[in-house]
């Protein structure tokens, strides 16, 4: 079948699903819900792979229009690119998202919003495909904005709790912020280029960077590509716009594993690989990556020794492990970026699965002192765990290590400035990925039980368990595209690498199979961190002595307990100002000028002008007879003079 | 001989009379329909010389639609005379005034 009839029998799916199930929300039973949804997202997973199948065999490039809503020549259209790249996230966001959708309807099998639930969730996925589909920027972020809205009502979901409704909103203005960023890079990119289509403004990228921008040492695609590179940071959680990601664990379970593997947080990364054309003519933006991605990754790791929520734990693993995509990015191994994007899709949704399975069989508890020995109870869970952890740790011959060591490996390839620091970081960060994912493991699945729910818990529903399996099945092999993702050229005909920065190319020329990595992969730096760090661990936490650590690292410890400081400084200042600024609009803006001047404003003006005006009207005979007389003198006295 | 400006004079008289009318008596509502009747006559002397003067029929024209609706205008007028005096006992202009602003 035509690549584009699939393309929209893809994008109509899941849209028609949402839009049907969402419209139907008062009146459609659950069975009828998640019929509809499963449906719809069932379809796009197989016209995605049919897609895929079509692309391999003709692998072009296309790009077509649905509509123009706006000056064509602007980009202001509805048009869809299908590449490589975005072949390759159509598969991983409609397959996660399928996967999801069916442990939902364990998960959520006894909440009330359970119609609501999939509605958002099946709209969540179209909102990522459009991002990812678009063949222009004002697509792409009419995309980002949905995702960005259905996450605040996914996030916000059980409004009835605490703390649910304030984190949905923090990580809502938090993106807004990203996303201001994003905006003015954007109205940056329609001044200097005159188009916010793709293509039009790729083919500029050359002419982009020889321009100068108002600040002096900047060239204009340098400022281009540093304000998009904030919206990227909003959406992807870099430091320091990251603090909703942890909050946004009060949502759902099923949520946190679609915000974190296939929706969401990828779409930073996405959007900064996809316009690798523009960053790749930018030094100083790349150099800017580095440093924020390497900072993300070894601080936001750590902060997962400390979290005690185990969904928070993985959480910080995802702003660290985002942080190594960064990292990627930043090396122009834009390649190596996608492919841990692909394999930690399936190992972090693992792992979020199989926490919120763990979750249901503690009845909704999520602090991890209360768990314990939970590996005999629950040993399908405990075993998916187990090699989502693998992974992540980037253990050997695990998905996460082949895209984890190709980072690392590409940072020390990268002549970047800060090239250096950013490698040192990152092997920092494998070291601390590795302690409190041994941490959690230990915490959750060893030891004896702490509670009475951790004695009696169990799995109970296949459609929990099933996707679990299917993903563990699949991060295990996930990891063997590397070569087709890093030498094979998967994404050569949508990514642009110069030169200069090839790190990819000078990787390749040391490449020698899948198994000389993993045995290769045994004697890196990387490695001996990683067994050291596993090793302290065990006795940290297997042998139960971190106890007996604690008062030495307590200064450590405070710090990371209050997370930096971040949410105080947040707080402090920017939600201060904001108040302070919102109050003074409210008072002159909204009180005075809108009230006060334009509403009031008019009825007063037509007060008085009928108090003065009533005047006139006297009643009196005579007065209206004057006025008449008068009225004719003048206008025969106008008409006299004039002549 | 009697020229166009005696006919002039002659309107300018009539009407200088009913304008003098509405102002001078303010009371009878009567009187007022009368001093505007005379007005429309002013009116109508005007039209009448100037249209012979001219040797132009439309002026004639003119005279008569004028009578017409004074016609009407007076029957509308000794109507809403008669139903106020009917009503209130008088028709005294000056006590005319409820639709006061």
């Amino acid at each position: 079948m035509d690549l584009q009839v699939l393309a929209l029998i893809l994008v109509g799916a899941v849209g028609a699903g949402a839009v049907a199930t969402g419209l139907g929300v008062r009146v459609l039973s659950p069975k009828a819900a998640t019929l509809l949804t499963l449906a719809g997202v069932g379809t796009a997973f197989v016209a995605s792979v049919a897609l895929a199948v079509a692309y391999a065999q003709n692998p072009e490039p296309q790009a077509f229009t649905l509509y123009h809503w706006g000056p064509g020549h602007f980009g202001m259209k509805v048009g869809f690119l299908i590449d490589s790249l975005s072949v390759v996230m159509m598969i991983v966001v409609t397959l996660i998202s399928l996967l999801v959708h069916v442990y939902s309807i364990g998960y959520m099998r006894e909440d009330p919003g359970y119609v609501r639930f999939f509605a958002y969730l099946s709209l969540f996925t179209f909102a990522m495909l459009l991002l990812v589909m678009a063949d222009n920027f004002l697509l792409l972020f009419i995309g980002w904005e949905g995702v960005g809205l259905v996450s605040y009502l996914l996030i916000g979901f059980w409004s009835t709790r605490a703390r649910a409704p304030s984190a949905g909103l923090k990580a809502f203005l938090v993106n807004r912020l990203g996303d201001f960023g994003f905006l003015l890079g954007m109205g940056a990119l329609l001044a200097t280029a005159g188009s916010l289509d793709y293509a039009t403004v790729f083919v500029q990228s050359e002419a982009l960077a020889q321009q100068s921008s108002p600040f002096p040492g900047l060239s204009a695609l340098s400022l281009i590509c540093l304000l998009l590179f904030v919206g990227a940071m909003g959406k992807s959680a870099q430091v320091p716009l990251h603090v909703w990601l942890p909050d946004s664990m009060e949502g759902p379970t099923p949520i946190s594993a679609m915000i974190h593997a296939a929706t969401m947080v990828t779409a930073g990364i996405f959007m900064v690989a996809r316009l690798s054309p523009l960053f790749e003519g930018s030094e100083v933006a790349l150099n800017l990556i580095l440093l924020v991605g390497g900072v993300t990754a070894l601080s936001m790791g750590l902060l997962g020794l400390v979290a005690n929520d185990i969904k928070q734990v993985i959480a910080y693993s995802t702003l660290s492990q985002l942080g190594y995509m960064t990292l990627a990015l930043g090396a122009s191994a834009y390649a190596a970026s996608i492919f841990h994007l692909f394999t930690h899709a399936f190992f972090k949704a693992l792992l979020f699965l199989a926490a919120g399975s763990v979750i249901l069989a503690m009845h909704h508890g999520q602090d991890i002192r209360q768990m314990g020995g939970l590996a005999r109870r629950m040993p399908i869970t405990a075993a998916t765990f187990a090699i989502g952890s693998l992974a992540l740790v980037g253990m050997p011959g695990f998905a996460g290590f082949f895209s984890k060591e190709s980072i690392i490996e590409a940072l020390a390839h990268s002549d970047l400035l800060f090239a250096k620091p950013a490698h040192l970081l990152a092997l920092a960060g494998v070291a601390v990925t590795a302690l409190y994912s041994l941490r959690l493991w230990c915490y959750v699945f060893q030891g004896v039980p702490r509670s009475t729910e951790a004695e009696q818990a169990k799995e109970r529903d296949p459609t929990v368990v099933i996707p679990l399996v299917l993903l563990a099945m699949l991060t295990l092999v996930a990891g063997f595209g590397i070569e087709a993702f890093l030498y094979g050229g998967l994404l050569g005909d949508a990514l642009v690498v110069h030169a200069a920065h090839d790190t990819l190319a000078r990787m390749a020329e040391n490449w020698n199979g899948l198994g000389g990595a993993i045995l290769h992969g045994f004697a890196t730096p990387a490695a001996g961190l990683l067994m050291l760090s596993l090793l302290a661990g065990y006795f940290l936490y297997a042998k139960g002595r971190a106890g007996q650590l604690t008062p030495k690292t307590s200064r450590l410890r405070s710090v990371l307990l209050q997370k930096y400081g971040f949410d105080v400084f947040y707080e402090h200042w920017v939600v201060r100002a904001a108040h302070a600024v919102a109050d003074v609009c409210a008072r002159t803006g909204d009180q005075r000028m809108i009230d006060g001047l334009v509403v009031n404003g008019t009825a007063r003006l037509a007060r008085r002008a009928a108090a003065a005006l009533r005047l006139v009207q006297s009643g009196v005979l005579g007065h209206y007879a004057l006025a008449m007389l008068l009225g004719l003198i003048a206008a025969l006295g106008y008409l006299f003079l004039r002549g | 001989m009697l020229s166009l400006t005696h006919f002039m004079l002659l309107s300018g008289a009539l009407f200088a009379i009913g304008v003098a009318g509405v102002f001078v008596n303010r009371r009878h509502a009567l009187v007022l329909l009368m001093s505007l009747e005379l007005i429309l006559l002013a009116v109508n002397t005007n039209l009448i010389a100037a249209s012979h003067y001219l040797q132009d029929l439309a002026g004639q024209a003119f005279a008569l639609f004028v009578l017409t609706i004074a016609a009407a205008e007076i029957a509308i007028g000794l109507a809403i005379v008669v139903a106020v005096f009917r009503s209130r006992d008088t028709i005294d202009a000056e006590d005319l005034n409820e639709v006061r602003g």
